[in-house]
């Protein structure tokens, strides 16, 4: 018990300290490719720094809710990241929550985020809220529907279970595995506001997306809500490390040697994923925002046919 | 004799005016030329006000022609061009704005680069006004659903400001309205009495990315109006620096574009290609941009060896570099997705508007300063002017990418029979006042120039007319139907000026 609370803190705490290195690691990525030299790799951490040091300005007509909005986020996100594996399983918190509780969870940081963003009564933020919501409606059902095809294979919703599963010797290659791989990773790239849904380095606030949702914050508010948004990058990445590259996932109960390796490992996924997903942002150009739900529905589609290829026969 | 010519020669032909043809004419004659434009017979090029006159340049396409006429306007009122031919509607308002005088029967009213927060209203009239602030009225849309969408003048990014008023249902775009003036420098003002050598310099600020232009085509006009030329030399190494300035304007613009659509790996090669374009025009000629290099009797920079081994190497690197831009450009699906079909420019409404530069040639209007009223050095030149009619963003950038070809052939050509010789002729006192027109092939498209000089060589009034005056309201019919967060995609590819237009 102690063994496993110790775990779900340090991890707690990882995933807070490193998510703004996984933004700049990617940022790094990308300028590289673009033979640019970059902002240095702790730069996320400087402007977290600066933005907490900020005085908050708010609109006069702000409510509650738009300060109360960004603490909402945060917690909500923080959260969610702190419920996925990331170099253990056997969390203490993995019994009493699960892939659709880390949904919900995400899913209400989401309405939170909305929320705020039509309440000051800007144009722009009436525009993200609503293109936003756009997308989450595809992305949820999407992200659900990978949900029950990996519960169908491993038999839970619940990710140490997934993950343990995952790591035994039956598995193999899977087509519905394949299937909820790509579409988890469309889903991932549309709700971290990443190309080709949204761009976050752009300036041109008519195409934005997120950002245009949160043009209003400024000082802590904006420093939580960018933490909230490089927490959820992490989450998505752990998460997809967790469910299909469980390899060096400390067992429940782990010597330190083996929780040090488990960290090693996840480094070197979190590495490979940012990598991939700079070099994935860099050949890619931004679709149209009517093109979104051609591209979620895929995403859906697949969660969907995964889910009915193990309804036909458990082989798939 | 152009038909041009004959319609103007009913009015009195001023002697002082060079190389075209200038006329006074009466309201009835303005009226029927109006008409005419209206009609299609002419092409608008310019309307700008005087003390107590009102001037109108026209170009005679099929003749190759540019003639001005003149109507004083006795009472402070003209005859309404904008009424017959919408191009010039926004002229008038700004001729309302800087001079007082009124349009009669004009359709729109308001002002256009005055927001009432000058210190005087009508500047450049014989007698300025307290100034006026009156609230600005957008054009009223009507319908179920819609919204407005208000962006700039301030914006996210570090651009130039300029207001954009979108009706909107939902993502469509119902209706854009501009509302630019946000730079207004009162140019034309601080023209008024200047020397001719300052005169040169603040045509070269009007607008920073066609400094070369600016500088070239007042020179032009200045020169036009005394009745002198450049030495060889000296129009040769303009030709040589105009076409630099195109080459680092359009490949900025080729990146530039990409990156609207979120497709940085366009940017990258292409803005460290127009550096190396800014670097070799720095070799050749001293200075990045070439600015103050042009003045109205020569050059004042003259190209050294080594900066034409330079640029001569820029030549190689930029035909080295281009076929894999452009094969990454055509081969990338998702960029094409973008920029294919997207903000479609009319060709009609482009052949009303005589939109000049890429937006011209990207919908069919082929008109090109250099072809159809050809300037030393460009009669003596081989070129092509590539013209497509796809009218959408994708053929705004092949534009560009095959002007960039033609303009890597044209200095290689200026390199190779770059003539010897005098940079600058001494410019003389004219003894009597006197006028010259010049229209300069920029980036955007034709630049247009009008200086008359008095009796000591002092500029009495000098106006530039920027290309993007009949390209800003020509996007802002290419939105229409498309959705609100395709604009800056659109915008870019117009790339429109708004210094030059607030001027």
């Amino acid at each position: 018990m102690i063994h496993a609370l110790l775990v779900q803190g340090l991890q707690m705490a990882l995933v807070l300290a490193i998510a703004p290195l996984v933004t700049g690691f990617v940022r790094v990525v990308k300028a590289r490719l673009l033979r640019r030299r970059g902002p240095p790799l702790l730069q996320p951490y400087f402007d977290l720094a600066r933005l907490a040091r900020k005085e908050a300005v708010l609109a006069q007509n702000a409510s509650w809710l738009f300060r109360a909005a960004p603490y909402l986020i945060f917690a909500a996100t923080w959260v969610a990241a702190a419920l996925v594996p990331t170099f253990a399983t056997g969390l203490v918190f993995s019994w009493t929550a699960d892939l659709i509780a880390i949904t919900a969870l995400l899913g209400s940081a989401r309405f939170f985020l909305a929320l705020a963003g039509m309440d000051v009564g800007t144009s722009f933020g009436g525009l993200g809220a609503s293109r936003e919501v756009m997308i989450a409606s595809l992305a949820e059902p999407a992200l659900i529907m990978i949900v029950f095809t990996l519960a169908l294979v491993a038999g839970s919703t619940q990710l140490s279970t997934v993950a343990e599963h995952m790591l035994s010797a039956h598995v193999g290659l899977r087509v519905s595995l394949g299937l909820a791989l790509i579409g988890l990773t469309m889903v991932a790239i549309a709700e971290n506001a990443r190309i080709p849904i949204d761009n976050p380095a752009t300036h041109l606030e008519l195409t934005m997306v997120h950002e245009a949702m949160v043009l209003e914050y400024s000082g802590r508010h904006l420093a939580l809500i960018e933490l909230a948004a490089s927490l959820k990058l992490t989450l998505y990445l752990s998460l997809i490390a967790c469910v299909f590259l469980p390899w060096g996932l400390a067992p429940a109960g782990a010597a330190p040697a083996v929780l040090a390796l488990g960290m090693l490992a996840y480094g070197a996924k979190l590495a490979l994923g940012g990598a991939l997903l700079g070099l994935f942002e860099t050949v890619i150009a931004k679709m149209r925002v009517f093109r979104v739900p051609d591209f979620l529905g895929a995403a859906l589609m697949l969660g969907l046919l995964g889910t009915l290829l193990l309804f036909v026969s458990r082989s798939f | 004799m152009p038909a041009l010519f004959n319609v103007l020669a009913s009015g009195r032909i001023r002697p002082d005016h060079r190389p075209w043809l200038r006329a006074e004419v009466d309201a009835a004659l303005w009226c029927a030329l109006a008409q005419q434009l209206a009609e299609g017979r002419w092409t608008l090029l310019g309307l700008w006000g005087d003390a107590g006159a009102v001037h109108m340049a026209l170009l005679d396409a099929t003749g190759g022609a540019v003639g001005v006429a003149s109507l004083a306007c006795a009472d402070g009122t003209f005859p309404s061009v904008g009424r017959l031919h919408a191009p010039a509607q926004r002229l008038e308002r700004t001729i309302t704005d800087l001079f007082g005088l009124t349009p009669v029967d004009a359709p729109d009213t308001r002002p256009w680069l005055d927001h009432g927060r000058w210190p005087v209203s009508r500047p450049l009239a014989a007698r300025p006004g307290a100034p006026e602030a009156a609230p600005y009225a957008f054009l009223p849309v009507e319908g179920e659903g819609l919204h407005e969408v208000a962006v700039g003048p301030v914006h996210a990014g570090i651009i130039e400001p300029g207001h954009f008023r979108f009706t909107a249902n939902g993502e469509a775009v119902v209706r854009l309205e501009e509302r630019l003036g946000y730079v207004h420098r009162g140019v034309e003002g601080l023209m008024a009495g200047a020397s001719v050598a300052q005169g040169a310099a603040l045509a070269g600020r009007v607008c920073g990315d066609s400094t070369v232009a600016y500088a070239l085509a007042f020179a032009r006009a200045v020169e036009a109006a005394l009745g002198v030329a450049a030495p060889e030399r000296a129009q040769w190494l303009r030709g040589l620096m105009a076409e630099l300035e195109r080459l680092a304007n359009h490949i900025g613009d080729i990146g530039a574009v990409c990156n609207d659509a979120a497709f940085p790996r366009l940017l990258a090669p292409c803005a460290v290609l127009r550096e190396q374009v800014l670097r070799a025009a720095e070799a050749g000629f001293g200075q990045r941009m070439m600015k103050d290099r042009i003045v109205p009797g020569g050059v004042t920079a003259d190209l050294a060896p080594a900066g034409a081994a330079r640029i001569r190497a820029l030549v190689s690197t930029a035909r080295a570099a281009l076929p894999e831009l452009i094969s990454i450009y055509d081969g990338t699906a998702s960029l094409q997705d973008r920029t294919a079909g997207t903000g479609f420019a009319r060709p009609d409404l482009v052949a009303r508007f005589g939109c000049g530069g890429f937006v011209g040639r990207a919908s069919g209007r082929g008109f090109d300063a250099r072809r159809v009223l050809p300037y030393a050095p460009y009669d003596a030149l081989t070129f092509a002017v590539p013209v497509l009619d796809g009218g959408d963003v994708n053929a705004r950038v092949w534009v560009r990418i095959k002007e960039v070809e033609q303009s890597l052939g044209l200095v290689t050509q200026m390199l190779d029979r770059m003539p010897e010789g005098p940079l600058g002729v001494d410019l003389p006192v004219p003894g009597a006042p006197c006028e010259g027109l010049a229209l300069v092939e920029g980036f955007r498209g034709d630049v247009l120039a009008f200086v008359r000089l008095d009796a000591e060589g002092r500029i009495a009034r000098c106006h530039l007319r920027d290309p993007s005056w009949f390209q800003w309201p020509v996007l802002e019919a290419a939105i229409e139907g498309n959705i609100i967060a395709d604009f800056p995609l659109c915008n870019k590819s117009f790339n429109c000026a708004y210094a030059g237009v607030d001027l």
